[in-house]
């Protein structure tokens, strides 16, 4: 009976355990803990490759086009930075950086640091005539 | 296969060759209605065959004048930092005086893209490289900012970024710390236009400067040095450099 009963109440407790470690993450978001990414797309359409594709592989394209760029002087544009900034700049600021930028918001939430952009524009080319 | 479809095949091959040929019918002797094979697609590398070249006649080049420095600084966002002594130089212009006679020389001088680089020999990182069709260049993305080139150069013609850049040209990427020298403006190049000191010379009537080709024998520049005397800075280096000088 006491064994049965010790048994018992272990289980629940465990049970609990589970529920709170499964919750938590869902706490922790509803609580507003991590500020969660702000994806703005101004320019409706199609990326180059599929959202899924583009999110896990996107750092992978960037360095393959960069050397056959940079050493090759092959200038497709599909997977090119220059083209990734052109279309994701936002409408407001003109960059892709910034508290809501395309590039900067999910970085930041990855805890990821973009080097890009030290030497690489993050706004696309102004038109001739335009003040920098 | 039908003969349907071979006749399509046969018929369209016609057409293909046909346009071709009259496309490279010589209107006159060297020039041609459609230049053949000249421009390079997006996606194809840079050539082997084609090893790029300037070519600038100093008897043009006036004293005091810098078009060419002004127009490579809009071009490739270079932007005085009010530190004139270290600010990046990709292009000067160098006057020169024979003690003997007094004759005076005005010229500029950039990366002269030599065949056989030394910066490229000393780099540690492989990021001081040649391209196939002869332009020098720097990889930012693995120039670790030694600067053993910059002493290797003959011709200074490499700086170092010392200051945060800001508002680059998104076709010119430059940034802090690492090491930059002329491009021969390799992304107008890619894109069959001149590079931008070339550009600004002409359209201001200087016609001091030119680029092209220097194995393709059409070719204005391959002409020019086919035909009249032209001079390679220090030439007794046997680098080869690609930018030549006439009469110096």
């Amino acid at each position: 009976m006491k064994c049965n009963g010790s048994a018992a109440s272990a289980g629940r407790i465990a049970s609990a355990i589970c529920l709170l470690a499964l919750l938590l993450p869902i706490l922790a978001i509803a609580s507003d803990r991590v500020p969660k990414p702000v994806i703005i797309i101004d320019k409706p359409g199609k990326c180059v490759e599929d959202i899924d594709t583009m999110r896990r592989e996107h750092p992978d394209m960037l360095r393959h086009q960069r050397d056959q760029t940079m050493r090759e002087g092959i200038r497709t544009r599909a997977h090119s930075l220059k083209e990734c900034v052109a279309c994701h700049a936002s409408t407001k600021t003109g960059s892709v950086l910034g508290e809501k930028g395309f590039c900067q918001s999910c970085h930041d939430y990855a805890s990821v640091k973009i080097d890009c952009f030290a030497c690489h524009a993050s706004k696309p080319k102004l038109a001739s005539g335009a003040a920098p | 296969m039908s003969a349907d479809t071979n006749e399509a095949l046969s018929r369209r091959g016609f057409l293909a060759i046909s346009a071709a040929t009259l496309g490279g019918v010589m209107l006159a002797p060297g020039i041609r209605l459609i230049e053949i094979a000249a421009a390079r697609a997006p996606e194809q590398a840079a050539s082997r065959q084609v090893r790029w070249g300037l070519l600038i006649d100093t008897n043009k080049c006036a004293p005091g004048c810098d078009d060419c420095v002004k127009a490579c600084a809009t071009e490739n966002g270079i932007k005085a930092t009010g530190h004139p002594r270290t600010d990046p130089q990709w292009i000067r212009k160098v006057e020169l005086k024979d003690m003997r006679s007094g004759r005076t020389h005005s010229a500029p001088v950039m990366c002269q893209h030599c065949e056989h680089p030394p910066c490229v020999d000393v780099c540690p990182t492989g990021a001081s490289f040649k391209r196939a069709d002869g332009i020098v260049l720097v990889d930012r993305h693995i120039c670790i900012g030694c600067r053993y080139c910059i002493m290797a150069c003959p011709y200074k013609a490499r700086s170092i970024v010392f200051e945060e850049v800001t508002g680059q040209n998104p076709d010119v990427p430059r940034g802090k710390g690492c090491v930059e020298g002329c491009t021969l403006c390799v992304h107008r190049v890619d894109r069959d236009r001149q590079p931008a000191c070339v550009e600004a010379c002409t359209k201001a009537g200087h016609n001091a400067m030119i680029f092209g080709d220097l194995n393709d024998p059409k070719s204005e520049i391959a002409q020019r040095v086919a035909k009249y005397a032209s001079t390679q800075i220090r030439a007794d280096l046997r680098l080869n450099p690609g930018v030549r000088y006439q009469g110096l």
